[in-house]
């Protein structure tokens, strides 16, 4: 058996999880284990609250209103744009674009940026861990310029080598767009790193912030990314809403995204021009209700403490990852030395889905398949995996479920 | 096969079968044994073309028409999968193209299955069923169109 790991002081799981009023619900007529936080994760009251608080009180379009539903809606959606400026250590409120969420985000600089700056014989780089989102813009890009794509390989345990990333760098390369952290791995990527080199090589770089916004610090300032793209709903907030943060000087000069509302000064059937940043890509209304939303969520991850979370959830995946070794014929995939909390695992002679049914019967939420991350499983010779990833209101006890759900699952299987 | 039970009555003694269980850990027992007896599929029809799209895991199907019915074979990586399709095999195999086009097929329904299985399998779980009636509905416009004896010797 595993050692118990110490329960860590300050960190009142108890009062954390009873802000999740989904975790005390059940599945199969088993309490809810909720292992599937890498694709979404659950939402506190307070995100729910200010949802209903902003239909039931003050809904209203913004910007343009006078009146003073509009004023107040327009208020609580410019604080969240304060409160993610804050959060990611932005120069200025300026440089945070609202959107749908990272893949909306990465298009977006595809679309503008790319369209502007990519032309034939020119390189972009990515790596062999994306996400699908941070392939096909990109792919969609190059087809249509006539540039190519590059792909920073990894080795075994799921890590970028760095020394054939900086051989990829060249005079032609012009973007280069990693993930920050794998969604399918956990691997914690050396974006601070791969930034400078690139900018040394004069190229422009973006950061697929989807799975580390939640449980890394981020500060664009020291990191120097050119442009960071995450969701809400990855860290406790609502769906549909997301933000792409980019450096003023390149988000003033890249041409206009959608057309529409909002993004406008002066329109004439003659000619257009374009609202100041960061309305000039934020056509049309936007998703007030989950934007403003979105600030509870921050502001839930500032009263639990950011650091503290990261520190509850090393601890969960080290526990994790002990408790799974344990299981025989169980092999982890993604074994780098830096990894946010997730587990993505494979078992001999069982399909990953038949570990989802079998876990889902027991009220256990895990996620099986490619993760949209079809490359890097042809890479490692697999269909897909069995992941499982936590979160702040995760505990050791669920993981002690998992692990005895799993036992039980190879047993029925094999 | 039970070749003089009809459909509906295979449909009948498997939702019996299953009111035996007070669990779903004791449904999925059976289902994953049931995935265990069904024999492998040779590897030769296992091609890209018998593959059925829409399921997560991957599924192989092929059919065959002797003497007026039609038989299936099928196979998957997914044991719980290959457990589902020994269940529609079971019902659905040996019979008239015709009575397999109008199964309903209303047991899956009756154990619960549709509604346990999350959205994106019992997708999958209808993808093949649809396979099955596509390669019915083959045999029957073949025989159609070339008179009963033609369609015996397929």
């Amino acid at each position: 058996m595993i050692k118990e790991a110490p329960i860590r002081e300050n960190y009142e799981i108890d009062r954390i999880r009873g802000e999740f009023p989904i975790l005390r619900r059940e599945v199969k007529g088993k309490p809810l284990i909720y292992f599937d936080n890498a694709a979404t994760t659950q939402k506190p009251q307070q995100v729910i609250d200010a949802l209903t608080g902003y239909y039931t009180g003050y809904n209203a379009n913004i910007h343009r209103g006078i009146h003073t539903l509009a004023e107040e809606a327009t208020a609580a959606f410019e604080h969240t744009r304060d409160a993610v400026q804050a959060f990611i250590g932005a120069a200025s409120r300026e440089e945070i674009i609202f959107t749908k969420g990272t893949t909306e985000g990465i298009n977006l600089v595809a679309y503008t940026w790319g369209r502007q700056n990519i032309k034939a014989g020119d390189e972009i780089i990515i790596s062999a861990m994306e996400h699908h989102s941070n392939i096909v813009p990109w792919q969609v890009l190059c087809e249509e310029k006539g540039a190519a794509l590059k792909v920073i390989p990894i080795n075994e345990k799921g890590e970028l080598l760095f020394e054939e990333y900086l051989k990829l760098l060249g005079p032609r390369t012009k973007m280069v767009s990693v993930v920050h952290v794998s969604n399918a791995l956990g691997t914690i990527n050396p974006v601070r790193e791969i930034i400078d080199a690139a900018h040394k090589a004069g190229a422009v770089t973006l950061i697929d912030g989807a799975q580390s916004a939640a449980h890394l610090d981020i500060n664009v300032r020291d990191l120097d990314c050119d442009f960071f793209a995450f969701s809400a709903h990855k860290l406790y907030g609502p769906t549909g809403t997301g933000v792409l943060y980019g450096k003023k000087e390149l988000l003033d000069s890249m041409p206009v995204f959608q057309g529409g509302g909002e993004m406008i000064k002066e329109v004439s059937f003659e000619k257009t021009t374009y609202n100041q940043l960061p309305y000039k890509y934020e056509a049309g209304t936007p998703n007030i209700a989950d934007t403003i939303a979105f600030k509870a969520a921050l502001d839930f991850i500032k009263q639990v403490g950011k650091e503290q979370i990261r520190k509850h959830e090393e601890t969960l995946l080290a526990y994790a990852t002990a408790q799974l070794q344990e299981i025989k014929g169980l092999r982890i995939i993604g074994e780098a030395r830096k990894k946010t909390s997730l587990i993505s695992f494979v078992i001999d002679k069982t399909h990953p889905q038949d570990l989802g049914i079998l876990l889902d019967n027991r009220g256990i939420a895990v996620r099986t398949g490619h993760h949209c991350t079809q490359p890097l499983m042809d890479i490692f010779g697999i269909p897909g995996t069995t992941r499982a990833s936590f979160a702040a209101y995760n505990t050791r006890a669920e993981i002690d479920e998992l692990a005895a759900g799993l036992q039980k699952a190879i047993k029925l299987l094999s | 096969m039970a070749g003089h039970k009809t459909i509906e009555e295979i449909e009948e003694e498997i939702v019996e079968e299953f009111s035996l269980f007070d669990s779903w850990d004791e449904k999925y027992e059976y289902i994953i044994d049931l995935g265990k007896k069904l024999p492998d599929l040779e590897d030769r029809y296992k091609l890209d073309e018998n593959k059925v799209k829409g399921c997560q895991s991957t599924v192989w199907l092929t059919a065959e028409y002797r003497d007026g019915l039609v038989y299936f074979k099928a196979d998957s990586n997914s044991v719980i999968v290959k457990g589902l399709i020994s269940m529609l095999i079971r019902a659905l195999s040996g019979h008239e193209p015709d009575e397999i086009l109008g199964a309903r097929l209303g047991f899956l329904e009756r154990i619960g299955m549709m509604t346990h299985l999350a959205q994106t399998r019992s997708n999958g779980l209808l993808a093949m069923v649809r396979q099955m009636k596509n390669f019915s509905l083959a045999y029957k416009i073949k025989k159609h169109e070339y008179g009963r004896d033609e369609g015996k010797s397929n």
